[in-house]
């Protein structure tokens, strides 16, 4: 019921915010503010690394925290091998990113606070996205993550591009997140709990309810913005605006993944139907061709890794997608494969954020050292930074699914898995499964041509000193290096020893996507199995990849010739500025300033609403049981104050309404004295006579009333609309009468000479059981004076 | 007698609203005024009419008037009366600034 670990785990990166703006202000002139943050994620990385034998044993925690009991919503915090694996990430790139961020922001030109604030806030609110249980509690971190992403793209405020490009993220993912909202409401309806383990026990009660496509629909739909999933794919490019460090971290390593983090998680929930598997994996090998395909066109460096990272999110997202067959009960034997396929996305998320971020990291060195990431203008940087070449040597390699690095074996076992589920006969597959091995092998041969680009465009070739804008072009600092270092050497390592990986930190996961399954997690990962059809779909990659590389001149206008009118950046933009000038022409239209017509806009409600309800209401609406009687006298102020009334209505002449109105007011003022009361009786009195006073002294200044000379038209809508609203309160007074739903409790209020010690008992409430009201009203009546008098000295002295 | 005050009520909104609909500023002003009346009828109505002696204790009555919706429109009295007296200076204020007391006529003098 209190604070744990992993709670502490989440709230450390927030809290520490606090001390961001003074460690800036005192300390950034001596040391850099990121040396302090980095404490941050080590802390929490080396925290996290002690439950990794826990979780390998099959452990799970979970540790609550009531947030709003009142409303079920519980800060759970929950973790298993999914959670790990991406904490793992989160904190450990993390980590990286803020030491590589301390060379790449320099402190005496950065608004530092700002960005470590920033980054810090995505920190927490990614770890508590991963760790959350409650499912709100998870959304709610999920628009965090987007908000922070907004912020931190928007980082170079003052470039209109920064701001523009940090809008479009933000309202593609709010839009899908929005989405996710309501079919996380439905889900939640469907299943009656909030918390994500239960409703994985409820899974056969889901899946035949109405709102399982539905909510599927649109969870996926927050899942594929979150992800950058074809369509949606369109703002990850434009969030290249931001710094490096924030693209190497969020853009490609761990908030673009929390769209396949959600997409796992609920698999157990909707893995195994058909539906699911056709959107997540066809979306997903969609994507993978759409972005490597665009990839090889870009000349920005950054924006081909964008396009290279849209690309393998879509490779991870197909591989969850047939990996959640292995959940439908007609697979058979075959199960286990898809088991594979599943633990096949989990390594190769961990393949690319490893690769993927040290790539970016490399991109911001050369980006930071030459002045420029125009591959048009680089070339032969091999001789001036030869560690940066070997890094991104590695990694791209990685990337193309080479050996011997960890991207290869990924690589081999997505294709694995693609000619698998292509065998399958379920969801119609038998027709169409031969697409799928097609789509990632061509889209793997464009994947290995840009790997190239990457590598051999910057670093190969000629070094042309005088189109770089920057001259003493030199290796980066040691300390800038140290992290795509790592990231690099780690991407070696996984492909010597990727079993050490697997069986502590990803084969858990599959406990956690496969809760209600028995698994085969016996199997090992190899590099080599033989001259199996993987191994020749790699070969034929590489054969055709070498050969499209070589020619590209050739080739590469074909992909030009797409009109650029249909992208889908200019439907965004379009549909922007459209909004935009619908909004403001619709709010136009109904907004004019014009007094009267919101007051006509106020009364149609009102008349519509009242009228339509009483229209509709099946309850008799008058009943004269209770009424008073009726005297000739009663009728004859009835009739007085009615044509009284009138005249007011009728007069052009002023003098003639000021006292037309005065007399309504003594009018009324008979009806107190018929209808016992005497308080009322005497206020009315004197208030009407001052008032009418008033009157008086005021119209002397303004103009006279004159004729109305409006249209017909116009004075037609003033009776009609008058007309419905003095009918609907005649109705109303009736209805009032003739429903007496609740006995007076005035009742109360009879006994005040014992409570109050007074004989009047409307003076009883007014000074004493509703005292503070009446004294209120005196506030009133105080601010309505100041402002008669602040009215009246302004206009002496505007004299 | 509630219904013939029912349609007192509605005359005095049907005016008031007719008023306040139209374009000059002190034809506003009545009908706001009109309004009130009618709000305080129906607020009294609302509360039975000559149900009882007037709300005063003393020894020969013990059936009263409901005094709730009196002490209600008491407040709603001093509180009309202090609106209006802050917008008669008002308007007459805005009449000097824009010499008008036609409400778009106003608006149009207000954003040259």
């Amino acid at each position: 019921m209190c604070l744990s670990w992993l709670h502490i785990v989440i709230l450390l990166p927030i809290a520490f915010t606090i001390t961001i703006p003074f460690l800036y202000k005192y300390f950034n002139k001596y040391v850099h503010t990121g040396w302090f943050v980095l404490i941050v994620p080590i802390l929490a990385f080396c925290g996290l690394l002690s439950y990794i034998p826990h979780i390998a044993n099959g452990n799970t925690y979970m540790y609550e925290l009531n947030w709003i009991p009142s409303l079920n919503i519980n800060f759970t915090a929950y973790l298993d091998g999914l959670g790990l694996l991406f904490s793992l990430l989160i904190t450990g790139i993390g980590a990286l990113v803020v030491l590589y961020s301390i060379y790449y922001m320099k402190k005496d030109r950065e608004a530092l606070n700002n960005f470590y604030i920033y980054l810090l806030l995505f920190m927490g609110a990614m770890l508590g996205l991963v760790f959350s249980d409650n499912i709100f509690v998870l959304y709610t971190f999920w628009e965090l993550t987007s908000i922070s992403s907004f912020l931190l793209i928007a980082y170079w405020f003052e470039r209109v591009s920064s701001r523009n490009s940090a809008l479009k993220a933000l309202l593609i993912t709010v839009f899908g997140g929005l989405a996710m909202l309501a079919g996380v409401i439905m889900l939640a309806m469907m299943s009656g709990t909030y918390s994500i383990r239960e409703m994985i026990g409820q899974v056969d009660i889901i899946q035949g309810e109405a709102l399982f496509i539905p909510s599927m629909i649109l969870i996926l739909l927050g899942a594929f913005t979150k992800s950058a999933q074809f369509p949606f794919s369109i703002w990850l490019p434009d969030a290249m605006e931001a710094p490096t460090p924030v693209s190497a971290y969020l853009h490609s390593a761990t908030m673009v993944k929390a769209g396949i983090f959600l997409v796992a998680k609920l698999t157990p929930i909707y893995g195994g139907d058909g539906v699911w598997f056709w959107l997540v994996t066809m979306i997903g090998l969609i994507t993978l061709l759409y972005g490597s395909l665009r990839a090889v066109r870009q000349t920005d460096l950054k924006a081909l890794l964008a396009y290279s990272t849209i690309s393998q999110l879509g490779l991870i997202m197909s591989l969850l997608g047939i990996g959640s067959v292995a959940l439908n009960q007609n697979v058979g034997e075959s199960a286990a494969l898809f088991q594979i396929a599943m633990f096949a996305a989990v390594f190769h998320l961990f393949n690319h954020s490893t690769f993927k971020g040290s790539l970016f990291m490399v991109v911001g060195i050369i980006d930071l050292e030459t002045g420029t990431r125009d591959i048009r203008r680089l070339g032969g940087l091999i001789s001036l930074m030869p560690i940066s070449f070997t890094i991104a040597m590695i990694s791209s390699l990685s990337m193309a699914g080479l050996p011997p690095f960890n991207g290869f074996l990924s690589k081999e076992m997505f294709f694995k898995g693609t000619l698998d589920i292509a065998q399958l006969d379920l969801f119609g597959l038998g027709t169409f499964g031969m697409i799928i091995p097609v789509i990632a092998w061509i889209a793997s041969v464009f994947t290995f041509v840009y790997s190239l680009i990457l590598i051999f465009k910057t670093f190969t070739g000629k070094l042309d000193r005088e189109r770089l804008p920057r001259e003493d072009v030199r290796e980066a600092p040691f300390g800038m290096l140290i992290p795509p270092i790592i990231l690099s050497t780690l991407v070696v390592v996984v492909f010597f020893f990727p079993n050490v990986l697997a069986d502590y930190i990803l084969k858990p996961i599959l406990w956690a996507i496969f809760p209600s399954t028995t698994l085969d997690l016996d199997f090992q990962i190899t590099a080599w199995h033989g001259f199996v059809p993987e191994l020749y779909m790699t070969i034929g990659v590489v054969l055709l990849g070498v050969i499209l590389y070589l020619t590209i001149k050739r080739w590469n206008t074909v992909l030009k010739v797409y009109p650029e009118k249909l992208t889908l950046n200019n439907l965004y933009d379009a549909s922007m500025s459209g909004f935009e000038s619908f909004s403001a022409r619709f709010t136009n239209l109904y907004m004019t300033g014009s007094l009267r017509h919101y007051v006509i806009y106020i009364l149609l409600f009102f008349i519509l609403v009242l009228g339509g309800r009483i229209l509709f209401s099946d309850q008799p609406l008058f009943s004269s049981a209770n009424n008073a009687d009726v005297t000739i006298y009663d009728i004859g102020i009835v009739i007085a104050t009615i044509m009284v009334t009138l005249t007011v209505l009728l007069t052009n002449n002023r003098i003639t309404a000021i006292i037309a109105l005065g007399g309504v007011g003594y009018f009324v003022v008979m009806f107190f004295v018929i209808f016992r009361a005497p308080d009322l009786a005497l206020t009315q009195m004197v208030v009407e006579t001052v008032t009418t006073a008033l009157f008086l002294l005021c119209f002397y200044h303004l103009p006279k009333l004159g004729k109305q000379i409006e249209k017909v038209s116009f004075k037609l809508t003033n009776f009609l609309i008058a007309l419905g609203v003095g009918v609907m309160f005649t109705v109303l007074a009736l209805m009032i009468n003739g429903h007496r739903l609740f006995p007076s409790i005035s009742s109360f209020f009879e006994d005040a000479y014992e409570l109050a010690g007074a004989k009047n008992i409307v003076n009883a409430i007014l000074v004493d059981f509703r005292g503070f009201d009446t004294m209120l009203e005196i506030a009133v009546l105080t601010i309505a004076g100041l402002g008669v008098f602040t009215l009246i000295r302004l206009q002496i002295k505007g004299k | 007698m509630e219904t013939l005050l029912a349609i007192l009520i509605g005359v005095l909104f049907f005016s008031g609203t007719y008023l306040i609909l139209s374009k000059q500023l002190i034809r506003v002003f009545l009908g706001l005024s009109l309004i009130t009346h009618g709000a305080n009828l129906l607020l009294l109505m609302s509360g039975g009419l000559k149900g009882g002696s007037p709300p005063l204790i003393s020894e020969n009555s013990s059936q009263f008037t409901d005094p709730l919706p009196q002490a209600l429109i008491l407040t709603a009295i001093v509180i009309n009366f202090a609106i209006t007296a802050f917008l008669l200076v008002l308007s007459y204020q805005a009449y000097k600034k824009y010499q008008t007391d036609d409400l778009d006529q106003m608006r149009r003098n207000g954003n040259e």
